[in-house]
């Protein structure tokens, strides 16, 4: 057992040895809370009616019989803005190897390779689920304070509503096991941090609207990673906006994402983890 | 205290696509030893310590410490540490983190963090990120990850670049008490200058080959003497060397003859009757028989 919960213990200690962590947290949080915070403000003055519905021009969006589901859409915002986040720390960690070199000093203590991914991938696993804490902090925290605020029932009583959490701390945790993959198969640092910027932020928004407008495309579309991360999580403003899409049940979208990442690492451990340290 | 290994290379040769870094290399490193590995920049030195040290696989051949490739090593840094010479170290961790990292990694005790720090002396920057380091500083910090499991095996490649003069001295004499304790100690360098005073035997490679090993005395031959000569007349001792047939060049302390015997050319001088002022042998000294020996080799 000591053979993997050693390196598990190295990879923890590397996380929390430099900053990176401790800011992309920060960040999260600020830009969940932001969203969060601030979408809450608009529904719940709509539903109390200090802002007048005709105020605002509602082209066909979102309708507002849909905001009894108001609470679980504003707390997924965690993951479906936040999930960037554990994939960037998770691509940190196995880049950040080859860049600085310290795979050397790695494989002196861990020469056996394979444990030292697997050790990665168990902590950013658990470091992911805690972005995932720190997201809701933000969604579910600020975003509740307000909607109470508001006169909005926050829904903690619902027993989905804590399902709903459970399943995007697990969204995260499998986003942050995504970035290793990544990582491992792109170890330029610099690209690594542009595919999750680009594919995150603009091609994959874009794939997804584009897929939505045939079913053939959709059920393609709908293991899209992000897709898949909606569809585990159960609630989103992104499958929300483009209804009639098809959607994964929860559970088929938790096997594709932990799919990519097993597929992501297993390829990259090929493409470049086993080759020579020089 | 910890017994050193026996490192043992056996026909162990890397090839780069066509390009062929090191080729059916064989050598024993002896503990109880400072052992120099030698060769110019480029002739393969890094390359053949990382196959050593499972980072690079070789083509074909192997590396052994007492028969045990490292990668099978049960517990790797207890038994062989190692220092290269690329600096791999993350800069915004301390050094106190770094080597906490693999300790844990390793299974070895935290104390001993701040134990190796204190041998490199770098006990008072423990807490300093490593990207404010200085060349020596990160040197001395690599030795400290290779102290970490007090192995009996240390690798160290090129560990006096970018050490101050009084860090060279240090580590001269930290070397020999290695050695002394009976570990094996193999230290890499591409100037023989730099490690002559501390090692016991040489290996010496070029262009990726063998070229000498032994004792560092071994290199302490005549592969290239030569006779200093003068006279006050200098137009007649030239004249006489000429007329002998010898073949000669002129140094800032007189003639170089490129004859072994002293006596020979004093014949000369005497029968031509030319007087003398100086007539000595010049022994090559040890960096000229190694650098006869990687002769070809660049950056020197």
């Amino acid at each position: 057992m000591n053979l993997i919960l050693r390196p598990v213990a190295a990879e923890f200690s590397k996380i929390f040895s430099t900053r990176i962590w401790w800011i992309l947290a920060l960040v999260l949080f600020t830009y969940i809370a932001l969203i969060a915070g601030g979408l809450s403000a608009f529904f719940g003055g709509l539903e109390n009616g200090s802002i007048s519905p005709d105020a605002v021009n509602s082209g066909g969006g979102a309708d507002l019989s849909t905001l009894g589901n108001l609470p679980p859409l504003i707390y997924s915002f965690a993951a479906s803005v936040g999930y960037v986040f554990p994939v960037l720390l998770g691509a940190l960690a196995t880049t950040g190897e080859f860049r600085h070199q310290t795979l050397t000093p790695t494989f002196l203590a861990t020469p056996k390779r394979g444990r030292v991914l697997s050790a990665k991938i168990i902590t950013m696993f658990v470091v992911g689920a805690g972005l995932g804490l720190v997201g809701l902090a933000a969604s579910a925290g600020i975003g509740a304070l307000v909607l109470n605020g508001f006169g909005i029932d926050p829904m903690f009583a619902d027993g989905e509503t804590w399902a709903l959490i459970g399943r995007t701390v697990l969204a995260m945790a499998l986003w942050a096991v995504i970035g290793v993959g990544l990582g491992v198969l792109v170890p330029s640092q610099v690209a690594s941090i542009v595919i999750v910027l680009a594919f995150t932020q603009f091609v994959e928004p874009l794939l997804r609207f584009a897929a939505a407008f045939t079913q053939v495309t959709a059920d393609i579309g709908k293991f899209l990673p992000g897709a898949a991360s909606d569809a585990l999580v159960g609630a989103s403003f992104f499958t929300l906006a483009s209804p009639g899409g098809a959607v994964l049940e929860s559970w088929q979208g938790g096997l594709v994402l932990l799919g990519y990442g097993l597929i992501a690492t297993a390829g990259g451990y090929f493409t470049s983890w086993k080759r020579d340290v020089t | 205290m910890p017994t050193g290994a026996v490192i043992e290379f056996k026909n162990i040769t890397k090839r780069f696509g066509h390009t062929t870094a090191v080729n059916d290399l064989s050598f024993t490193v002896e503990p109880g030893r400072v052992t120099g590995f030698l060769g110019p920049n480029g002739a393969g030195k890094t390359t053949t310590l990382r196959m050593l040290l499972g980072l690079v696989a070789p083509t074909s051949g192997s590396a052994t410490f007492g028969g045990v490739p490292y990668r099978d090593l049960p517990r790797p840094l207890d038994t062989v540490g190692a220092a290269l010479e690329a600096a791999s170290f993350h800069p915004g961790r301390t050094a106190a983190k770094h080597l906490g990292a693999y300790t844990l990694a390793a299974g070895l005790p935290r104390t001993r963090v701040a134990e190796v720090l204190r041998t490199v002396g770098l006990a008072e920057h423990a807490d300093q990120r490593v990207g404010g380091y200085s060349l020596g500083m990160r040197q001395r910090l690599g030795l400290a990850y290779s102290l970490l499991g007090d192995p009996g095996v240390l690798v160290l490649d090129e560990p006096i670049n970018g050490l101050d003069p009084e860090g060279i001295k240090w580590i001269r004499g930290f070397l020999s008490r290695m050695a002394a304790e009976g570990r094996t100690v193999l230290v890499s360098s591409h100037l023989l200058s730099e490690v002559q005073q501390s090692v016991d035997d040489v290996i010496i490679i070029a262009k990726g080959e063998l070229v000498h090993s032994g004792p560092l005395s071994s290199l302490d031959t005549d592969i290239a003497p030569q006779v200093i000569v003068d006279s006050p007349n200098r137009d007649a001792l030239v004249a006489a060397l000429t007329n002998a047939g010898l073949a000669f060049t002129s140094g800032r302390t007189g003639l170089i003859v490129a004859v072994p015997d002293p006596g020979h050319v004093g014949h000369i001088a005497f029968t031509a009757g030319v007087e003398l002022s100086v007539l000595h042998r010049q022994k090559a000294g040890l960096e000229d028989s190694f650098l006869a020996l990687v002769e070809g080799g660049d950056s020197l």
